[in-house]
């Protein structure tokens, strides 16, 4: 089956990204096909590359970051959303003059359309959050 | 953009103010109306506080973002649905709700009402035949 997955809430404060990628991981194991993740929301901090937990506890991006290139997802992350809580790639830091980028290579700034193509593409959009 | 129409249901669960999912997921709705499903709202639990007329957010440096309901119409948005035990529960009729309109382009441009109230079981049974369900 093709799913999407939406994730909205922050790493670490919340289960919502632990669990979406143990969907995500289970989905791919047993031969689906994940047509994109989309992080909205605070979920958009799942992809900050600056993140660092504590080593004995597992890094929420990299392991994002690990899975997306190992099975070539496509992990966007909503541009409305990400310029309001400090998301920045080098395209969003041109734009908009900030003197850094955090974002990790292993994703990608979109618009909402991306979410919207994901549902009406997929046969399941899954959503994660409260 | 894809041939594909699905239908589309907008779950709109939360106050308006003491959490962004309620202003961000008008933001899906209104870059969604481009893609030409077929979308609909639903407003249950402090979700029906977001429809309330006279928001006023001066003291609290909130954005005022009720006025974007009004222009649901204008985007060809306007199934709009209030769970009725919501409304109760929280001591709201009808007439405490924007009064949000849309034009009929077949009916030379008659203005109608876009807010349908709808029981809970009515709603579940909408649900239920979604292909799609946004939850926010």
């Amino acid at each position: 089956m093709k799913f999407s997955i939406q994730i909205n809430e922050g790493p670490y404060q919340h289960q919502a990204s632990d669990s979406a990628y143990m969907f995500t991981k289970a989905a791919l194991d047993k031969g689906h096909e994940i047509f994109r993740v989309f992080f909205y929301h605070d979920g958009v901090g799942n992809s900050t590359r600056l993140t660092t937990p504590p080593q004995d506890d597992r890094n929420i991006v990299n392991r994002w970051a690990d899975l997306g290139k190992e099975h070539d997802l496509d992990l966007v992350v909503c541009v409305a959303a990400a310029q309001r809580r400090g998301i920045v790639d080098d395209g969003e830091a041109e734009r908009n003059g900030k003197d850094a980028t955090n974002i990790h290579p292993q994703f990608r700034i979109s618009g909402l359309g991306q979410l919207i193509e994901a549902a009406v593409q997929s046969e399941r959009l899954v959503v994660f959050g409260d | 953009m894809s041939e594909m129409i699905k239908n589309f249901l907008y779950l709109n669960r939360r106050a308006p103010y003491g959490t962004i999912y309620a202003w961000e997921s008008l933001e899906v709705v209104l870059i969604g109306a481009a893609f030409d499903q077929k979308v609909s709202l639903a407003f249950v639990d402090d979700g029906v506080y977001q429809i309330v007329k006279g928001q006023d957010t001066s003291e609290s440096g909130f954005k005022n973002f009720s006025p974007t309901y009004s222009a649901l119409g204008d985007y060809d948005v306007n199934q709009l649905y209030v769970e009725r035990e919501s409304l109760e529960e929280r001591g709201l009729t009808l007439d405490d709700l924007m009064p949000l309109t849309w034009e009929d382009e077949d009916e030379d441009w008659a203005e109608k009402d876009s807010i349908r109230v709808v029981s809970r079981a009515e709603l579940a049974g909408m649900i239920k035949d979604q292909d799609v369900v946004f939850s926010f």
